[in-house]
């Protein structure tokens, strides 16, 4: 019987006040009879357009029937055909913009949701015991893979599935990139990626870590040595705001402030990485990591969080259900907020953000209503930490250090839309590296890509 | 993990670790940095490599015990492991041009330094140095540099062994007694290194200051090295680690340093004890 409930199943969630001083995960997820139920409100379409929205185009309709059934195991098989990060995807995937977007249940009342049930699917294959990894027979070639974030990862995933040796150069002590340094635990508990890393080591994938690409080995020499690269390094390097006060005690990147906390644990009593317990935190910037920012400070034990940005509530590009928890949680939001200098001394540090009101103007090319100061009128929001989180550029190291590859103006990498083949023959890349910083499941969408697109060089090389 | 090979004390203060590392000795120059962490679960510190053997496959650190980390590793016995080590970071000591160099160095400074005197000496470049100690009992690698430099002046604090000053002192004589060099290149606490560059901007002469603030990554990710260099941010860590000591702002660095200070007081004191109540 379907289930004709015009809303998704609720999902259990940590009470904001008590999850606000806590790194726990805030959604708890479904139970069993709530994925079964949200499993019928599917109506297994002739035309499934939930996958159009899917960049890895995942078999959503037959995961969910058999999802339904009961039959987890079928559905976590379905999915992974095609996704190597199941747990990672039901968790930070902006469904809304993708599948859920295209859902016909969608056009009255909500979508069905796919991403709660993916979630569910992924924890519940983690959860069991003795999980049984068949490994490929090896084909006789190698493959290098920089960098061990969400493309990367799906990439070598890939790749080791049909059969390739894979290589993963990365740079920090632990793989996964972003979904370790960058994405906090209570939205993506490490234990997860942790999982998700094993199940590739399992495949016979070699992860190096410690291993900076451009440093100790260039992409000259993994040429040689291997059958291919794939370039996935993400798009690590903090933008500043260029005003003055950005370099006094106390003011961070986001990158720095969540990499303290997420990849070093700053925020356990006992962690040997220090950081800035803030009373008044303030983050400048409006998008997820910004978001993430702010969560983070709460649960530091801040008094209270501002988000600083200069365009409007509305203009705001993080995720709706990231700016509501954030809402939920208890996180200022003063936007038309301008900042021009960041107030405090050498010696204390920042004392606070002096900003520049602004009002909304015309559009911007983009369609956002651009930001217009307010002649005369300024603010000063009062802060001892303020995060810079207005976004990051590609890596330089790569860029350095490698001849005739070509980059483009912002210092991303230039590679085909189709299959990431970069300027150099056997070079393939994608993921935050090429598009600019954006989102998970783009990112492995584009490792995919590139697996199916080295497969294909490789075999022709024959 | 990573092997320890050999664990040298220099001095009362100064350790000198040796690490099997062959990918890393490999590629590794003058001026060149690495980022160790001693346990899963500790925090990432860098420290410039101090020496390096290809054929052995193994890079050496010099570092003092400044806080919880370092005085964890400083209990490390040869055959036993650190968590991590990665590099080599940063790029290397810019010696081209170089016909008559300084070398001015404090404390461990001192140690960081030898690997570039070396090179210039292999370069044949007229290299001299004033290395400076607290006191008679810290002095490190006199022999070494002695034999590399034409003329190597040797500083302490309190006079109890050789000249009595600062290394700012030692330089200045230099300089009076005719020297003429076209590049200093100096190494060793943030004040020292002040006081280096406002002397020698007196004169002229170009100076390089090897940089090396709290960093997490090494590899321009988190910014937290950032330093002000002729009114332009810069990274340490990508852009550096050594900078026109003309254009830093030395007393922005020497407050950024001092970010985390109570924290790592705190924790070494735990690690203290904790060594104490192994002893006991």
């Amino acid at each position: 019987m379907a289930n004709m409930s015009m809303v998704k199943n609720p999902m259990p969630s940590q009470d904001p006040l008590v999850r606000g001083r806590n790194f726990d995960e805030v959604a708890l997820g479904y139970t069993e009879e709530q994925v079964k139920s949200e499993a019928a409100r599917c109506l297994n379409c002739k035309i499934p357009h939930c996958r159009k929205g899917c960049p890895v185009n995942l078999n959503i309709p037959a995961f969910i029937k058999a999802a339904g059934e009961g039959n987890y195991e079928e559905a976590y098989r379905i999915i992974s055909l095609d996704s190597s990060l199941p747990a990672v995807c039901g968790r930070v995937c902006p469904q809304e913009n993708q599948c859920e977007k295209f859902c016909n249940r969608g056009i009255k009342g909500e979508s069905v949701a796919i991403g709660r049930i993916e979630r569910f699917v992924a924890d519940y294959h983690n959860a069991q015991p003795n999980i049984e990894v068949v490994k490929p027979e090896p084909n006789g070639h190698k493959v290098a893979v920089v960098g061990s974030g969400p493309a990367s990862l799906t990439c070598a995933g890939d790749l080791a599935k049909r059969g390739y040796a894979v290589t993963i150069f990365e740079a920090l002590h632990t793989p996964g990139g972003v979904l370790v340094y960058g994405i906090p635990e209570f939205r993506l508990p490490k234990a997860i990626v942790a999982k998700e890393i094993e199940g590739l080591k399992a495949l016979g994938v070699e992860i190096k870590t410690d291993w900076v690409v451009g440093k100790v080995i260039d992409i000259a020499e993994l040429r040689e040595e291997y059958d291919a690269v794939f370039i996935g390094s993400g798009a690590g390097l903090p933008q500043f705001l260029k005003i003055p006060g950005e370099n006094l005690k106390g003011v961070y990147s986001a990158n720095e402030f969540l990499t303290r906390i997420n990849l070093m644990k700053a925020y356990k009593e006992d962690a040997m990485t220090p950081i800035t317990h803030p009373k008044k935190a303030a983050i400048v910037g409006g998008g997820n990591v910004a978001m993430d920012a702010a969560r983070c400070a709460l649960r530091l034990g801040a008094e209270e969080v501002s988000i600083v940005y200069r365009r409007g509530f509305d203009e705001l590009p993080a995720r709706k259900e990231e700016i509501h928890h954030a809402q939920e949680e208890g996180i200022q939001f003063r936007t038309l907020r301008g900042p021009v200098e960041i107030q405090g001394d050498m010696k204390t540090g920042v004392t606070g953000i002096k900003c520049q009101v602004m009002e909304l103007g015309e559009p911007d090319e983009k369609g956002r209503r651009r930001p217009v100061p307010v002649e005369g009128e300024f603010e000063v929001v009062e802060a001892d930490v303020v995060v810079i989180a207005i976004g990051t550029s590609p890596n330089p190291l790569i860029r350095q250090t490698t001849q005739n590859l070509e980059f483009n103006k912002k210092g991303g990498i230039v590679a085909d839309d189709e299959k990431g083949q970069t300027s150099l023959e056997n070079v393939f890349a994608g993921g935050d590296v090429v598009t600019g910083a954006a989102t998970v499941i783009l990112a492995m969408g584009a490792g995919k890509k590139s697996a199916a697109a080295i497969d294909e060089y490789i075999k022709s090389k024959k | 993990m990573v092997k320890i090979v050999n664990m040298e004390p220099l001095n009362p203060t100064l350790i000198k670790i040796t690490l099997e590392a062959p990918h890393i000795a490999k590629k590794v120059k003058a001026g060149q940095f690495g980022i160790l962490r001693v346990s899963e679960d500790g925090e990432r510190f860098p420290l410039t490599i101090e020496d390096w053997d290809i054929e052995k496959g193994t890079i050496s650190f010099v570092f003092q015990i400044a806080g919880a980390s370092t005085q964890l590793m400083s209990y490390k016995k040869p055959g036993e492991y650190i968590a991590d080590v990665v590099g080599p970071l940063g790029h290397p000591t810019d010696l081209s041009n170089a016909k008559s160099v300084c070398v001015v160095a404090g404390g461990s400074g001192c140690a960081i330094g030898f690997p570039v005197i070396r090179e210039l000496n292999k370069m044949g470049v007229d290299v001299d140095a004033v290395i400076g100690f607290r006191n008679k009992d810290l002095v490190v690698l006199e022999k070494e540099i002695s034999a590399l430099t034409n003329e190597c002046i040797v500083m302490t604090d309190d006079g109890s062994y050789a000249r009595k000053g600062l290394v700012t002192e030692g330089l200045q004589s230099l300089i009076d007694s005719g020297k003429k060099y076209d590049k200093v290149i100096t190494l060793g606490p943030l004040p020292m290194m002040k006081f280096v560059c406002k002397l020698t901007e007196k004169y002229g002469i170009k100076t390089l200051a090897s940089m090396n603030p709290i960093m997490i990554d090494g590899t321009g990710m988190c910014g937290g090295c950032r330093l002000t260099v002729g009114g332009e941010t810069k990274f340490a860590c990508v852009d550096g680690p050594e900078f026109d000591g003309h254009l830093i702002d030395f007393d922005e660095a020497i407050a950024r340093s001092t970010r985390y200070v109570p924290h790592e007081k705190k924790r070494h004191e735990e690690a203290c004890n904790l060594f104490k109540k192994e002893v006991e």
